[in-house]
């Protein structure tokens, strides 16, 4: 930080001096200027104190000049030159300090005051050049500008087909969200709302992130294993579900920019530092600090509703703020000293090398032993019903019931779960789940039983069928 | 004899007739057979070594587990549970016990199947092995990782009666690794030219492959490449074998299972940091790009899975502040809801974005109090009210709620989470 020099200053920097204070002003609410405003401030304050020891020293001299009457005009004249250089030279000074102050920035990702660099060590030469093949394979996102989108196509007509089949069964056949599985279309207009619905149509900023999140990350269980074609069907047709393209449109490369979102400018940048900080920096009151005493406005045990047995994803779900849920008093529990343990977790007595044990896979029961192949190709199988139903030792009802045991179960036969109506009358006329039934249930569930609420298309593949149906066999049943 | 020493005696006399009445009110009515009679694990040998060869907690504490609550998710597998900081002491938590936050559940990947990619903006994109990274100088630090949602569920109102569920989506472990800027350095950041406005994207290896956009003067400051958590391996569940530690940061930019580092020009604006991880203000426009986790406290004991059962007299409030700014460097407890503040005593002066330990030793005579914390960190923050946060932010916000926590602690010891007003 360059300081002024100390010998002097002119009249003229006085509103120079002005103004910078007031650049310093204007960005004193910046955490990171501080430092510098105050450097700054402190350059000025010893500058003004050099120019009035300087406005006293000419006076003093002028003083001398009318008594001795010794001095000659031209020595004025050096004098007021002099003064005048000064001047000029203190401006410029503050311009540049004035320059350096606006370059502060606002904004996040403040650079420092330095030229950023990395860490000037020599490298280590550790590790190997990545191949242009393990770049292309890994390096897969996409940039709101539209680089990193592959080459490829797909329609509104096409993507709803697909979504329909590998989507549909969480995400609703118009992405409209079931079972409070993620919603992805509609909610326009609510974000001011007490409940806002976030969407890809009223919430998300940028096309990009649709057509990357889905290429990366879905269908949930099964990720990574859509074309590129398939993916952008299926952002073409979440596209129309949410009323931004019409039925005939095709996403690509080239019609990717084309597309805006709504509520692209719905953001800002992290303003925490203007907006917040500086009312919380103040010097925290110890004694007397409210006009009346504190009273009790609200109560979490007020809230006490029963867990809802079908629940919904973690974040949605905090985003509805869970205005009406709670129930669980943990609190009461602890008191009553009773040890809370999931279920298979340790009973009191276990010694805890069983414990340890405990994730130990379960032994297949079924004497006459089950092909490895066929079982591994039934637990992969089984991956695409893993989200709503689980097996295995402490599996429990989620979306769908546990299927332990399902083989030779009555159909809708399990206390604790709540079944459609088609399922109860099935369970009523005393259905049983046998291969057949299972096999036609798995092909088409809807068209097996009307109105079941298994959100699942079915498994197309009747290899997958009879996989899953040995790895669930091997479960009990 | 002296009147001097009259008086001294009857000082003297008076002093032990106290103590004597003190010692009655400890009287016990009977010898306690705890100490009376021989007990078995005085009589029989006890496990041999190597019993458990890597040890649990000894049974008695087996309450002291990570919880979720079964009604927020539909599915454990992209879902989050709480560290059970009620009943935790210190400033370290105990991996196992540490909470978990999953977008597709928690991966087995062996550190001979580790790779780490470089590319984007850099001289020469590389790939490490997990071996390579253990021959880069490291460093140990200690941090806390708290999840932006953390106490998200309390934004419209006291909700989840417990400091584990309102305030247990935190950890504080001591990394050991290396220097993001180091592996930075490796590849050469000359290709990115003026850093000033680069970023590097970081992603994960599981099915979710979450990615984050970090702002390159972050990543060439504190960013951590780490791969032992308290001096051993990190857990599955917490990114085995190498996750991101961003200090003083939300951990769902703590990447797990590090897979990738890409040097960019611009912020890739993936689902995590726009559908998810901005915050809805009151007029249903959304901050992006709020990273750092602001100064935050909450008293852990008393609380309400963590009532006083020892009756009147001699208590210790304990709780835990943290800040993403630095350092803790006071924090004040109330007993009447915020009328009035008492500075309480730090467990040992706090590391920079690391929990601290806070006391206040004091006495407590049976009447109802309204407990609260309040943190300040070495910028001057002083942590918010619940109703401050609310008036800038509205309630819609889900992330990044640290406003002061109000337990109302009642005659019979037990402890509510409540608002006041
Ligand atoms: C088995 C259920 C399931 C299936 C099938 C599924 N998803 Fe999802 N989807 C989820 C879950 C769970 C999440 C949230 C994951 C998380 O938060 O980590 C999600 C999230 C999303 C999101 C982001 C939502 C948001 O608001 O951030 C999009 C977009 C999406 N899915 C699209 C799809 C598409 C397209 C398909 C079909 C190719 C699909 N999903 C199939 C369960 C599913
Ligand atoms: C999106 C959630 C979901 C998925 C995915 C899903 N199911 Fe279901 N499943 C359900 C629900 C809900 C029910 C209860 C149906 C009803 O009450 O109508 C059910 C019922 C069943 C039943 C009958 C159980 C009984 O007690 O009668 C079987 C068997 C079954 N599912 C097997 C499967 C298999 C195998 C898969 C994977 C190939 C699968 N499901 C995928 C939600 C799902």
């Amino acid at each position: 930080m360059s300081k002024f020099p100390n010998s002097s200053l002119a009249i003229s920097a006085a509103g120079g001096t002005a103004l910078l204070l007031g650049v310093a002003y204007g960005v004193s609410t910046n955490g990171y200027g501080e430092d510098r405003i105050a450097t700054l401030q402190t350059s000025l304050d010893e500058a003004r104190a050099a120019f009035t020891a300087q406005s006293a020293e000419t006076g003093d001299l002028e003083a001398a000049l009318g008594d001795l009457k010794a001095a000659t005009v031209a020595q004025m004249a050096e004098l007021r030159a002099a003064a005048a250089q000064q001047a000029e030279s203190a401006e410029r000074q503050i311009a540049a300090l004035q320059a350096q102050l606006q370059s502060v920035p606002s904004g996040a990702a403040q650079p420092t005051a330095e030229p950023m660099t990395a860490e000037s060590g020599q490298p280590l030469n550790l590790g190997r050049a990545a191949l242009p093949e393990e770049i292309a394979a890994w390096d897969v996102d996409v940039l709101p500008d539209g680089r990193g989108l592959p080459g490829g196509s797909g329609d509104v007509l096409t993507g709803e087909e697909v979504f329909t089949e590998k989507c549909a069964s969480c995400h609703g056949d118009f992405a409209e969200g079931r079972d409070n599985w993620p919603v992805l279309a509609g909610g326009f207009d609510t974000l001011a709302d007490e409940d806002p619905v976030k969407t890809v149509g009223s919430y998300w900023p940028y096309l990009s992130t649709v057509w990357d999140y889905v290429h990366r990350s879905m269908p949930f269980g099964n990720a990574g294993t859509l074309s590129d074609d398939e993916v952008y069907a299926i952002t073409a047709y979440i596209l129309f579900s949410n009323d931004v393209v019409d039925e005939d449109f095709t996403l690509s490369q080239a019609t990717f920019s084309n597309v805006t979102l709504g509520n692209v400018d719905g953001f800002v940048v992290d303003d925490r530092d203007e907006v917040e900080y500086a009312q919380w920096h103040a010097e925290p009151c110890m004694a007397n600090c409210k006009a009346t005493a504190a009273t009790i406005t609200r109560k979490s045990t007020d809230v006490g509703v029963t867990p809802a047995d079908d629940g919904s994803m973690a974040e949605s779900f905090m985003e509805q703020q869970l205005a009406a849920l709670g129930g669980v008093e943990w609190g009461k529990e602890r008191v009553a000293g009773s040890v809370h343990m999931g279920e298979g977790g340790v009973a009191e007595d276990e010694p805890v090398a069983q414990v340890a044990n405990a994730e130990a896979p379960v032994a297949i029961k079924d004497a006459d032993a089950p092909d490895p192949a066929l079982m591994a190709a039934g637990e992969k199988a089984f991956r695409r019903c893993k989200s709503c139903h689980s097996v295995g030792e402490g599996a429990r009802n989620k979306t769908g019931p546990h299927l332990n045991g399902v083989l030779g179960r009555t159909i809708g036969g399990l206390d604790g779960f709540r079944y459609s109506n088609a399922f109860q009358s099935a369970a009523d006329a005393g259905q049983v789940w046998d291969n057949e039934s299972l096999a036609a249930f798995l092909a088409n569930p809807k068209a097996y039983l009307q109105g079941t609420k298994m959100s699942f298309a079915g498994l197309k593949s009747e290899a997958d069928i009879e996989a899953v149906t040995e790895y669930l066999r091997s479960f009990g049943g | 004899m002296s009147n001097k020493t009259t008086t001294r005696r009857g000082i003297l006399r008076g002093a032990l007739a106290g103590s004597a009445a003190a010692i009655a009110g400890r009287a016990a009515a009977n010898p306690d057979p705890l100490i009376t009679e021989t007990q078995d694990w005085a009589i029989y040998t006890g496990d041999p070594v190597d019993a458990t060869p890597y040890g649990l907690p000894i049974r008695f504490e087996a309450d002291v587990i990570r919880r979720n609550v079964p009604w927020l998710t539909a599915d454990p597998i992209s879902s989050i549970n709480f560290t059970p900081i009620h009943a935790l002491d210190g400033t370290i938590t105990p991996q196992g016990c540490a909470f978990e936050r999953h977008h597709s559940g928690a991966i087995e990947l062996a550190k001979e199947n580790y790779r780490l990619m470089i590319n984007g903006l850099v001289d020469q994109p590389l790939v490490f092995t997990y071996e390579d990274l253990e021959r880069f100088p490291r460093e140990n630090h200690v941090y806390f990782c708290e999840c932006a949602a953390n106490t998200g569920m309390e934004w419209a109102g006291a909700q989840l009666n417990g400091v584990q569920f309102t305030h247990g989506m935190i950890h504080n472990m001591e990394y050991t690794g290396i220097p993001l800027r180091a592996l930075l350095n490796e590849a050469g950041l000359g290709a990115a030219g003026d850093l000033a406005d680069k970023w590097v994207y970081v992603e994960g290896a599981d099915a979710s492959s979450n990615g984050r956009s970090i702002p390159m003067e972050k990543a060439l400051d504190d960013v951590l490449v780490a791969f032992k958590a308290n001096g051993e391996a990190l857990r599955k569940e917490h990114g085995y074998p190498v996750r991101l530690v961003v200090p003083g940061w939300e951990g769902n930019l703590w990447v797990k299972w590090l897979r990738r580092i890409e040097v960019t020009d611009m912020a890739v604006e993936s689902r995590e940091e726009t559908s998810k991880y901005t915050d809805v203000l009151a007029d249903g426009t959304a901050r992006k790009w709020t990273w750092v986790m602001d100064a935050k406290s909450v008293i852990t004991s008393p609380s309400p899975q963590q009532p006083i059962t020892h009756g009147t007299g001699p208590l210790v409030i304990t709780g835990l502040a943290w800040s993403g700014h630095g350092q803790i460097t006071r924090v004040d407890v109330s007993k009447d809801g915020g009328m009035s503040w008492e500075t309480a005593r730090l467990g040992r002066q706090g590391d920079s974005k690391a929990l601290t330990r806070f006391y206040l030793d004091t006495e407590w005579n049976g009447e109802p109090w309204l407990l609260q914390a309040r943190a300040i960190d070495e910028t001057g923050y002083v942590q918010p009210t619940k109703d401050q946060l609310r008036d800038v932010r509205g309630e819609n916000s889900v992330y990044h709620n640290n406003g002061i926590q109000t337990w109302a602690l009642a005659a019979d010891g037990r402890a509510e989470n409540v608002e006041v007003s």
